[in-house]
Formats: C-alpha cells, sequence, structure tokens
C-alpha cells in the first residue's frame, strides 16, 4: 500500500472510530434513561474504601456491557486510524493539530477504558462518548489536514517523548475535569435538597473527590516530565530550554496550578468543593492552553497547520 | 511548608520577625504565592514580550504609544524579568527554603531513630489478626521484616517495624529539587550569554561581539569569555514538499575551528542538532536569500557589491530588503522584493510561488536623496525611511542583468542563501537539568510512596497478634499485612 491509500485507511477508521462512538454514545443515553427509572431497587455496596456503588445494573447491565464494548471497539478503531495516519507519513502521528486532536481523543478514551478496569466508572461513559465524538467532529471537519512529512523542527525523537507524554497527561487531566465537574454538580444538587432521579446512581462524593486526586496524582509526575522533556528538546531545537514561549506559559501555569491542587489536597486538607474548583481550574489551562495557544497563539509552538 | 497556628504577634521587632517568617513558611501563603505565581504568567503570554517578539512591541508602541507606555511602566512587556514577578518566586522559594530545609532535619533525625515501641492493646488497632502460635514467630517475623527492608525494633515480646520513609525523602528531594533547578537558571542567566548572527554562505562567522548582530551577555558574564571558535559556512540547503512548501529539510555544511590556531573540521548543523563548542552551541535558527548586486556611479566605478540579506515575510520566502549606499552624491536607496519563484498576485502584486529559487527575481524601486543614516537613530536593515527621498525608478531583475537609471546602475549578479545562526552559551543548564530529574524521581517517591509501620507480638499464653498502621490513609496494607501472616503462619505450619 502506498501513502495515500494508507491516508484513506486512516480516514475511513476515523470516520468508523465515530460511527461507533455515537452508537456507544446512544446505548450509554439508553443505559442512563433506563436507570433513572429505578432508582428505587439501587442498593448500595462497598467495594474496598474506594468506590462505593450506589444503584443497580440488573436491568440496565447489558446495555451497560454493550456500550462498553462499543467504546472498546471506538478505541480499537480509533487507534488503527492514528497508527495508519502515522503510516502515511512516515513518522509519529502527532504533526498537526488534526493529528493531536485524534490521538487525544484516543488517549481519553483509553484512559476512560483504563480507569474502568479498577473503577465502575460507567456512568461517566455518556460524557466520554460525548466529548470525543466533539473532540473527533472538530477534528474531521475544522482541523483536518492532508497528511504530510514533519516540519524539520519536529523532526526528533524527543517528539515521540515529549508529546506522547503530553497527550496521555491531557486525557488523563480531561477525565480528572471531568469527574470534578460532576462532583461540582452533585454537590449543588445536594445542597439544593437532594439529588435528581438521574442522579442517584452516582457514586458518593467523597468516592468523587478521591478519584479525582488518584487521577491528578498519577498523571502529576507524567506532566512534569513532558514539560522537562519539551524543555530538553527546546534546548536541542530552539537554544534554550525555558523561553516563556506561551505554550511554555501556559503549560507552566498547568503544573502550577495541578502542584497547588496537590499540596492543596494533601497537606492543607481541602477536601470537596474547593479541591474540585481547583482541580478544574487547572485543567481549564491546559484546555486553554491547547485550544487557544494552537490555533491563535503566536509562539514557536504553532504546528496546528491551520 | 508546616501548618502551624498564627499567633499573635507581641510588641517588639524579634516577634514580629517571627510571626512574619512564620506566615511565610505556612502552607497557605505557599499555596496562595503558587497561585500568584500562575496568575502572574498569563499576561506574558497574551501580551508581546520584549525577549521573544521585540518588532510586536515596537509596533504596539507606534501603533497605541498610550498604551504601550501604560504596559511598559507596569513591566508587561517583560513581564519574566518584571519586580512582582520576581517578587512572587523569590517569596515562594523563600516560604520553600523556610519549610523544607526545617523539615529535612526533623526527617533525618526520625530516619535514625528507631520505630516507636508497639502499642499495649494490639486489637485495638487496624489490620488486627490472631491466631495461636508455634513460638518461632518473632523469629521468623525478624527475617521477613528485615527482607522486606523495615526498620525493627525489638520490644520485649514484641517487634515494631516501620516502613516507607522515601515517601516523605522524596517529597524533600522533590522541594530541593526545585531549588536546584532555580539555581541552574539564575547561573545560566547571569553567566550566560545569547546572540544572532545573519552569515551569507561562503563567509565566515568569528565569535566576537562584533560579528553579532544581536548579542545579550548575562550580567556577571563578559566579552572576553566568548569562546574563540569561527565557522565558515560552506553550503546550506533546504528541501520543500513541493504541494504545500513546506520545509522538509535543513541541512547547513560548515567549516569550524575551535580557535585561530586549531585545525578545521567539517561539521554539518540541522535544526535539531547544534554544534557544540564547550559549553556554547550554535544553532541553525532561519534563513533566507541574499541577491548579490553591484552599484556602479555613472562613471561605472562601483560603489556598492556584495550579498544583501533579505527578510522572508512568508511560507514561499517572499523576502522584503534594502540596498543602502550612503557612497553615492546624492545618496541612493533600493527598496526591493526577491522572489524565488515569482509569480503575480491581483491583490498583493509580485509574490513568490515556491520557497525554492525555481524562477528568481528581484523587484527594485530606486529612491535617490538623504537616507538617514548620519542622525545617529538605529533603523532597520531591511527598510528604508523614504520620506526625505524621492523615487526615481522602478524595475524588475533576472539575475544576469543589468538596470541603469539616471545616477548609475546596478547589476544583478547572483543569489546566495543566508542562514541565522543562534549562538548560545548556559553554564546552568546541567543543574537545570539534574534538578529537574530529581525533581521527578522526588515526586514519584513522594507520590507512591507508603509509610507503614506492623508490629507482631507473642503473649505469655503462646497468641500471636499481628496489627499495623498506615499513613495518610493510604491502601494497600490490609493486603501486605496478610501476606506478612501468611508468611510466618504457613512457615510455623509446615515445621510441624
Amino acid at each position: 500500500m502506498d501513502n495515500t491509500s494508507w491516508a484513506y485507511l486512516s480516514n475511513y477508521l476515523i470516520y468508523s472510530a465515530m460511527a461507533v462512538f455515537t452508537l456507544a454514545f446512544f446505548a450509554h443515553a439508553f443505559e442512563t434513561a433506563w436507570a433513572v427509572r429505578t432508582p428505587s431497587i439501587a442498593t448500595e455496596k462497598s467495594e474496598g474504601n474506594l468506590l462505593v456503588k450506589t444503584f443497580d445494573f440488573e436491568r440496565t447491565a447489558r446495555t451497560a456491557r454493550i456500550a462498553t464494548a462499543f467504546m472498546i471497539l471506538g478505541f480499537l478503531l480509533l487507534f488503527s486510524g492514528v497508527v495508519a495516519r502515522g503510516i502515511s507519513a512516515h513518522r509519529v502521528p502527532w504533526g498537526n493539530m488534526y493529528e493531536f486532536s485524534i490521538t487525544g481523543a484516543m488517549a481519553f478514551t483509553g484512559a476512560y477504558l483504563l480507569a474502568l478496569r479498577k473503577n465502575d466508572l460507567r456512568w461517566l461513559g455518556l460524557i466520554v462518548a460525548t466529548a470525543v465524538l466533539l473532540t473527533l467532529g472538530t477534528a474531521v471537519t475544522v482541523l483536518y489536514r492532508p497528511s504530510a512529512p514533519l516540519v524539520p523542527a519536529l523532526k526528533s525523537t524527543w517528539l515521540v517523548i515529549h508529546v506522547s507524554a503530553a497527550i496521555v497527561s491531557g486525557g488523563v487531566f480531561l477525565l480528572a475535569n471531568t469527574i470534578a465537574a460532576t462532583y461540582l454538580l452533585l454537590d449543588r444538587m445536594e445542597q439544593r435538597g437532594g439529588r435528581n432521579a438521574w442522579a442517584k446512581r452516582l457514586p458518593t462524593l467523597e468516592v468523587l473527590d478521591q478519584l479525582c486526586y488518584r487521577l491528578v496524582a498519577f498523571v502529576f509526575p507524567l506532566w512534569t516530565f513532558a514539560v522537562i522533556a519539551g524543555a530538553i528538546w527546546a534546548e536541542h531545537a530552539w537554544g534554550r530550554y525555558w523561553g516563556w514561549d506561551p505554550k511554555e506559559t501556559w503549560a507552566f501555569i498547568t503544573w502550577v496550578c495541578y502542584a497547588a491542587y496537590l499540596h492543596a489536597r494533601v497537606t492543607a486538607g481541602w477536601r470537596g468543593r474547593k479541591a474540585a474548583w481547583l482541580c478544574l481550574l487547572a485543567g481549564s489551562t491546559f484546555l486553554f492552553n491547547y485550544v487557544y495557544v494552537n490555533i491563535w497563539g503566536t509562539g514557536k509552538h504553532t504546528y496546528s497547520g491551520l | 511548608m508546616s501548618n502551624q497556628k498564627i499567633e499573635v504577634p507581641a510588641i517588639g521587632m524579634g516577634p514580629l520577625l517571627r510571626f512574619s517568617w512564620r506566615q511565610l513558611t505556612s502552607m497557605r501563603t505557599a499555596l496562595i504565592l503558587l497561585l500568584m505565581l500562575g496568575i502572574a504568567a498569563i499576561p506574558g503570554s497574551l501580551i508581546p514580550q520584549r525577549g521573544q517578539n521585540p518588532m510586536k512591541v515596537q509596533e504596539l508602541f507606534t501603533q497605541s504609544p498610550g498604551l504601550a507606555k501604560f504596559y511598559d511602566a507596569l513591566s508587561l512587556f517583560d513581564v519574566y524579568a518584571s519586580p512582582w514577578f520576581s517578587a512572587i518566586y523569590i517569596l515562594l522559594f523563600l516560604s520553600l527554603i523556610g519549610c523544607v530545609l526545617p523539615r529535612s532535619f526533623e526527617h533525618f533525625k526520625a530516619a535514625r531513630a528507631l520505630p516507636p515501641a508497639t502499642p499495649k492493646n494490639l486489637n485495638l488497632m487496624e489490620h488486627f489478626a490472631t491466631w495461636s502460635g508455634e513460638g518461632n514467630e518473632l523469629d521468623l517475623a525478624q527475617k521477613w521484616f528485615r527482607r522486606n527492608r523495615f526498620r525493627v525494633k525489638v520490644d520485649g515480646n514484641s517487634l515494631s517495624a516501620e516502613k516507607g520513609f522515601l515517601r516523605e525523602t522524596g517529597n524533600l528531594l522533590f522541594h530541593l529539587a526545585l531549588i536546584m533547578v532555580l539555581f541552574g537558571v539564575s547561573f545560566g542567566a547571569l553567566f550566560g550569554m545569547k546572540g544572532d548572527a545573519i552569515v551569507n554562505v561562503g563567509e565566515t562567522f568569528v565569535n566576537t561581539t562584533t560579528s553579532y548582530d544581536s548579542i545579550s551577555l548575562g550580567r556577571l558574564s563578559n566579552e572576553s569569555s566568548l569562546a574563540p571558535f569561527t565557522i565558515t559556512v560552506n553550503k546550506f540547503v533546504a528541501k520543500y514538499n513541493a504541494i504545500t512548501s513546506a520545509p522538509e529539510d535543513y541541512t547547513l555544511n560548515v567549516t569550524s575551528k575551535n580557535s585561530p590556531e586549531s585545525r578545521e573540521n567539517q561539521n554539518v548543523i540541522k535544526v535539531n542538532s547544534p554544534l557544540g563548542f564547550g559549553s556554547t552551541n550554535v544553532y541553525l535558527q532561519a534563513n533566507g536569500y541574499s541577491p548579490i548586486v553591484t552599484v556602479r556611479d555613472k562613471s561605472n566605478a562601483i560603489v556598492f557589491q556584495g550579498p544583501v540579506p533579505f527578510l522572508p515575510q512568508d511560507s514561499n520566502l517572499t523576502s522584503i530588503g534594502a540596498i543602502k549606499v550612503p557612497d553615492m552624491q546624492p545618496q541612493i536607496g533600493f527598496v526591493a522584493s526577491f522572489l524565488p519563484t515569482a509569480a503575480r498576485d491581483k491583490v498583493k502584486g509580485g509574490i513568490s510561488a515556491f520557497p525554492e529559487l525555481l524562477d528568481p527575481a528581484l523587484l527594485l524601486s530606486v529612491w535617490r536623496g538623504d537616507l538617514g543614516l548620519d542622525r545617529g537613530i538605529p533603523q532597520s536593515v531591511y527598510r528604508i525611511n523614504t520620506s526625505k527621498m524621492e523615487q526615481i525608478g522602478l524595475q524588475s531583475l533576472k539575475p544576469g542583468e543589468i538596470y541603469t537609471f539616471a545616477d548609475g546602475s546596478i547589476s544583478f549578479d547572483g543569489i546566495t542563501p543566508w542562514v541565522n545562526l543562534q549562538i548560545v552559551r548556559d553554564p546552568g543548564k546541567s543543574f537545570a537539568l539534574v534538578g529537574s530529574v530529581l525533581a521527578i524521581a522526588g515526586l514519584l517517591a513522594s507520590l507512591f510512596g507508603r509509610r507503614r509501620r506492623i508490629w507482631i507480638r507473642v503473649t505469655a499464653q503462646g497468641k500471636v497478634e499481628v496489627a499495623g498502621l498506615a499513613k495518610n490513609a493510604v491502601a494497600g496494607l490490609a493486603s501486605e499485612i496478610e501476606t506478612f501472616v501468611s508468611a510466618i503462619r504457613g512457615k510455623s505450619e509446615g515445621a510441624l
């Protein structure tokens, strides 16, 4: 197969992944709707001290399993699409914003599926499917660029190291953000007298708080590494390891915010609402960096291809 | 960053200082400073900075001088060197030192001390397990603890074992490593240097301050500290994608000498592989074209000759430049565009359609009058201020062609590429690198290390009691104690 057919194959795979994620979306929507009608059969069961199952999957179990199967299938298709894109260009597929976006969506789904192995997070499935569909939709419509070789500045082993670490961190940060946002929403409901019917099956606030912390604690060293790897690469390519380029500045801001979150949570004993807000703030700086600096920024990280 | 209670300060300088110090080193203050540092970094990414984009700063001064002056008064064009930004990070690091150093001493002492005595009633502790023993449990436990690197205190008929000091060690290492990174950054800024030089292919760069187009030396660095190397630029090849015009490869071949006396070396410089001379690195940063021209006056005497670097304006290397001939009377200036592959655009006029030299053209407009070079005001080498000049000609030239105007002639002899060499010396970078690596190691240890205690006691009745305690409520102790118990029980039952 030549480069062009690999590029086409990649596009077909991405479109197929979108179709499958749409199916996953409907399955999760169906599951959520169904679970709403049966809050009375919700049971509480403790699993270790980490996650408390607050709802019963008896009736929705099959739909939930189908939804997860679709998520896995979508992930595999997306993964193949990303790989085919890389083969078509003879390089890692991280050269422009279209490629960052499809890989980012893959990392986000991957983070969700990995977290799913240990914790029953299927209540998050609807949000994950929606976010992935939106990301992929934007990618194929607005951000798409034909497969092409890399510009000289990106030709480095550090591309693989730096960008993969940044993308994986991003995927997990966004997952933590989703959980923090859910926390704040549920917290508000409880403040106002109780959860809505659909929210009754979601885990307790403590569980969400703990889960959010674990995700951030797990990925913070990786993010630190991504920033340092970027600095080493910048030293090779641009002659300085830190130059307050907008991308660098925002990566630093993100790092500072998550560092504050971890300190606040571990040492200062901030739990719950304040910690969730801080986590949400930190995640937003990451998103801002990805969207604003890539597209409208002026610095040296203008690889969006737009 | 200890969590001390706020005390009301007594009157007097000493207590006041102590109070301020406690406030500064409190976790709350550190958190606020950390967040303030994040917020303070924001304007630098939205407002153009002198260090990164001096042209944009200049533009703002001409477009809206009022706003620019306001920004400048607040150091918003130099955010990361501004007094307020420095104040925040210096306070943050003081707070960090004030908290980490005492904690390090405490930790050092604690790490050398033995674990505390076994609690009296183990059955009140977590993970309690009991069974009737065989008598050799304490020996087995001692061995298990040693194998698993617990620190053990023998306390009568019981053992008290502790493990997981790595957590606090990592935490302290992380913070100390950050101080090292800051030290590396400051050291590099004080003793380093950074400069840019545009060099035409065929020319030789000698590393002295006069060879630079721009150079900035660190506060404690001086001109004589420049390494005495020379670089002759032999060949520069740029490859572009035929469809998108995007660059695919830049290769620069140079001949270098470490000092005027040393022997020559042949080197290749690429975007991601700089050329090193000790702690100084030479980077390939940008490139463009220099049209080679000869200007003659009416008597056909040469008044100007050589390559003139032009500044690229787009990805197809449509370039602008200026040829200034102050030695003619009256002075002559050429405001020019260079197009490596000439094409016409309905709106923009002459532009380049591809970055390689497929159909090069030099568009000239000839001006006569005062170039304004004598007024001592620095001006761009790529532009001419034509306010005191009149236009006397307009011409497009192909290589080899000559244009004769009223006061003389200009011939377009050829084209040579130029490269922008960035020369950087940063003696602090290895400190910063080692600091960063240590910081990650410390971070991993502090986030994933688990401090816990396990006790075992054999009572007078021959009953074995086991219990444990995990600090910071981290998970995993239950399964560890299970392994511990099964190791001892299994062995002693096997001995039967």
